[in-house]
Order: C-alpha cells, then sequence, then structure tokens
C-alpha cells in the first residue's frame, strides 16, 4: 500500500505534478475526513429534504388557509434567497441568539455548525423539492381521484396509496436535478468552517501551494459523486416504471 | 593622439553616457517629480487607517513622511490592500510599499526587500478576559477560529493542538468569536491590538505570547539597487535613533522583543 503511495511521490519528483493527498499522510487524512463529510451531508440533506417535500406537497392541499399560507411562505423565504445567505443566517444569525451559559459563565451556541448546515441546506432543497412534488400531484388526473374518492378512500389514503406514488414517478427527473444541486451546494458549507472537501482540500493548497492538481481533483471528485448519485436515480426511476404510465 | 583614436575615444564616453542616461534611477526620478507616492494601508489600525478627517495616519504613514522629508520631496499616500500592493508597485503607480508586508523567499523573487525589517507581526489570540488563558497549551482541544488560507494554520493545528474553524473572512471569524463558537480567534497581534481598540471588545484581550514571528520590510521595484540602498540606510538609521520604538509607545502599540533587538543591535 504504501508502495502504491510512493509513487504518486515519484510523480511529484519526475513531473512536478504535486498530488500530496496521496503521498502525505496528513493530508491524506484530512482529504479523507473532508470526503466523509460531504457524504454524510449529502445523505443526511438529501433524506431530510425529500422528507419535506412530500410532507409540503401534502400540506399545499390542505383545506386549512393557514397550512396553506404557512408553505406558501415556507416556499416564498428557502426558494427566493441565496443559500449561501441562508447558511450565514442561521449559523450568525440565528446561532448567535440561541444561546447557553456554561459554569464559567461564557455563552455558547447550543447549535454546532454541521448541524445548521444540515438543517439549512435541507430547507432550501426541501422548497425546491416540495414544488417539484407539487408538479407530480398535478400531473394525476381528477378522474384517477375521484374514483378513489368513490371507492371511499380517505383523503390521507389517496394521497399515501395512490396520488403519491404516481407522482413520484412523474417527478423523478426532476428530483434527480435538484438532488444533485443538493450535493454542489454541501461546498457552500465551506463559509461556515464546517470540514467538507472544499475547505479541507483548500487548507491543504494553501499549505503545499498545489493549487491546480487539487481544484482537478475537486472537480473529479464532485463529478464521481454527482455522477453515482444520477445514475442510481436512473436506476430507480428503471425500477419504479409502470407499464402505460408515461414514457 | 590620432585623429580615429580621440574619435573612437569620444564614441566610447558618448556610449557610455548613453547608458548611464537611459537607466531611469528611481530617487532621480522622485526628486525630478518633487513627490514620494507610497502604498500604505488604510484599514489596518494602528499602522494604517483613516481618521475622522479622511487622511491616513498611522505608524506606516509616519515611517513613509520620514521617507519623504530625507529625499526633500513631498509625500503622497496611496491606501493598497494585501492584493493589490505588489501589482501597484510593479506598474509603476507607487514607488515604495509601506504596508505591513511580510519578507518572503518568493516576494524577494518579484521586488527589493529592502533590509533590514523595519518591523514585523507573530500570532496570537483574541479571547474573553474571562477564559484565563495564560498559554499556549491551554488551547489544545480547543476551538480556535482561524482565517482561511493563513500559513500558520497547520502548524497551530499540528503542534499545538488546537481545532481550527477556519472562516474565509475577519469578520465572520469575530462574529464566530462574538457568538461563543469558538474560544479565542488566532491571527496576527497587530491586527487583534488594533481591534482591541474599538470599545466593543472592552471584555477581550490578548493574553499570550506571541508565535510564528514574522518580519516586515518596505518594499521597492526590482532592479532599484540605489533607491533599496538609500532606504536601507534610512531602515538602519530609525533603529539606530529608537525611532520604531518611540513610534510604537506614540500609537499605542504592545512593543515587541524584534523592536528592542534592532535598537540594541545599531545603537
Amino acid at each position: 500500500m504504501q508502495d502504491f503511495w510512493d509513487w504518486f511521490r515519484w510523480l511529484y519528483e519526475a513531473t512536478g505534478i504535486n498530488l500530496s493527498i496521496f503521498y502525505d499522510a496528513f493530508d491524506r487524512a484530512h482529504f479523507l475526513a473532508g470526503a466523509i463529510m460531504t457524504l454524510r451531508l449529502s445523505a443526511v440533506c438529501i433524506v431530510l429534504s425529500v422528507v419535506i417535500g412530500i410532507v409540503g406537497a401534502w400540506l399545499q392541499e390542505s383545506r386549512l388557509k393557514f397550512v396553506r399560507l404557512m408553505v406558501y411562505w415556507y416556499i416564498q423565504f428557502f426558494r427566493n434567497t441565496p443559500p449561501l445567505v441562508q447558511l450565514f443566517f442561521f449559523y450568525f444569525g440565528l446561532g448567535g441568539l440561541l444561546t447557553s451559559a456554561t459554569g464559567s459563565g461564557e455563552h455558547v451556541p447550543l447549535v454546532g455548525n454541521v448541524t445548521w448546515a444540515i438543517v439549512s441546506l435541507s430547507f432550501f432543497a426541501g422548497a425546491f423539492n416540495t414544488e417539484i412534488f407539487r408538479s407530480g400531484v398535478q400531473a394525476i388526473s381528477s378522474t384517477t381521484i375521484e374514483a378513489a374518492e368513490s371507492l371511499g378512500f380517505s383523503r390521507l389514503r389517496i394521497y399515501c396509496l395512490i396520488v403519491f406514488p404516481l407522482a413520484l414517478r412523474v417527478s423523478l427527473p426532476a428530483l434527480t436535478n435538484n438532488l444533485v444541486n443538493l450535493v454542489k451546494t454541501t461546498t457552500l458549507a465551506y463559509a461556515i468552517a464546517v470540514p467538507e472537501m472544499l475547505y479541507v482540500t483548500s487548507q491543504i493548497w494553501s499549505d503545499e501551494l498545489n493549487v491546480p492538481e487539487l481544484m482537478n481533483v475537486l472537480l473529479v471528485s464532485y463529478v464521481i459523486l454527482a455522477g453515482a448519485l444520477a445514475y442510481l436515480m436512473r436506476r430507480w426511476e428503471r425500477a419504479l416504471h409502470l407499464p402505460g404510465f408515461g414514457a | 593622439m590620432n585623429g580615429t583614436l580621440a574619435l573612437a575615444a569620444m564614441a566610447a564616453t558618448l556610449g557610455f553616457s548613453m547608458v548611464t542616461a537611459a537607466h531611469a534611477d528611481a530617487v532621480s526620478d522622485i526628486q525630478g517629480r518633487g513627490t514620494l507616492v507610497v502604498g500604505v494601508k488604510a484599514d489596518y489600525r494602528p499602522f494604517g487607517y483613516l481618521d475622522t478627517s479622511g487622511t491616513i495616519v498611522g505608524f506606516g504613514p509616519d515611517l513613509a513622511a520620514d521617507i519623504a522629508k530625507q529625499l526633500g520631496v513631498k509625500l503622497q499616500m496611496v491606501p493598497v490592500v494585501a492584493s493589490n500592493r505588489v501589482q501597484y508597485l510593479q506598474q509603476g503607480r507607487i514607488d515604495l510599499i509601506l504596508a505591513t508586508l511580510t519578507d518572503t523567499p518568493e516576494r524577494d523573487k518579484l521586488m527589493e526587500m529592502v533590509q533590514p525589517h523595519y518591523y514585523g507581526a507573530g500570532v496570537n489570540i483574541l479571547a474573553p478576559k474571562s477564559a484565563g488563558f495564560k498559554n499556549w497549551d491551554q488551547l489544545r482541544g480547543k476551538k480556535v477560529c482561524l482565517i482561511q488560507g493563513t500559513f500558520t494554520n497547520k502548524d497551530l493545528q499540528a503542534k499545538y493542538g488546537v481545532q481550527g474553524l477556519a472562516f474565509p473572512g475577519t469578520a465572520e471569524a469575530y462574529t464566530a468569536l462574538r457568538n461563543g463558537s469558538c474560544a479565542a480567534f488566532a491571527y496576527d497581534d497587530t491586527a487583534i491590538q488594533g481591534e482591541l481598540l474599538k470599545p466593543q471588545w472592552k471584555d477581550y484581550d490578548m493574553p499570550l505570547t506571541s508565535i510564528f514571528f514574522t518580519p516586515w520590510s518596505v518594499g521597492a521595484k526590482k532592479g532599484e539597487d540605489h533607491f533599496a540602498s538609500l532606504l536601507s540606510g534610512m531602515v538602519t538609521g530609525w533603529h539606530k535613533s529608537g525611532k520604531i520604538l518611540s513610534l510604537e509607545k506614540k500609537w499605542g502599540i504592545k512593543p515587541i522583543a524584534f523592536a528592542q533587538q534592532e535598537h540594541d543591535k545599531y545603537r
């Protein structure tokens, strides 16, 4: 294994291409930690934002005007503001208010920066997901819903058993788009010092001064990550395909 | 001497004189112009900042005024920042950089870094007084705010075991410190001193001794050997006469060991 890493040291000495994240153990450990943090952020945010999307699309059809209004304002706030601004608002703004006193009388924030990043990014992608699922729900013809109502299904059961499964299949391409975007948007967490891949790599290249090499490594890493997600979503799409419904 | 030899001698003298006349010396340019243009910081208290009337004042501007006085010309100051000061010098917009410029081997290739160094900065922390930090080992395992890209970050984390939280800009780092997201903020001791002059930091101080000292140089354009040697004489004079030490007192800067050492060396 050490021989494999040493090859990159030879590469640096022979050609000047400095891939220190391979031959230097310290940089290697840091880069790996950054990659794991990115994977963690992506996975948690994807799951949370999809849940928010499903719940939001359901609440948009609510009979109570108050509930519909709440969902409307949630979407307006989180879709119309830049995600970086949202991150700053949560971490520096709200984070500064939500403090508790420690034993020595100093105030420390209750919520850490990773948690705020997850909250902010999930809400951001959740707003888009709500609209994506709404477009799927509206694609279901009203005759299907009337048929279900005439069979005695309650509103909740219609949504869970009939409307949402069909809506999901319709909205999968748009959902894939948004989730791939979410994976790339996790890089913004570097601005609140979350040690994800971009943050860690920028620390490494300011020490080793190998900016072009590491920029390329970052690019390739995100292509692989986003590509893997898109591939899995496509596989899922094909598995969910209903003959006669959609393309 | 016969005619041809005299002609050859005259041609040679003319040739040499043309060579020396073509080399535009910075000193003669400045004296011909009657003004010395110096790039100084305008946002780095107290080494260069704007006072209430809008003039740039501080440690750097005072030294620039002295150089202009010794050259017998007027002084014109141009505000610069770290990202444009070298370019301004190379383009000829300024004759000198007197803007907290750290001397590094890479920069030495791009311009004349006047020796000896006139001042320097180390790394220290801004922390609440109630935290009671006395030495660097107390920071082991604690969250410390840093600035992304600073070359001392790696050493602080590897050698002193701090848990670094690096932000893109100083504003974010100061806000995170105030919110309690980190126990302290490690940065240039000179910048922290300037920040502590502001009233909102009255419950904070800079308790430790500075480490990772990096020296500052006056910067002149590459190839200006005569100008650089003149400046070198002036900087040595500042150390010899104790001007640096008295300027430290004037601007309320915590005295650094370097200034005292240089004064003792050249006295």
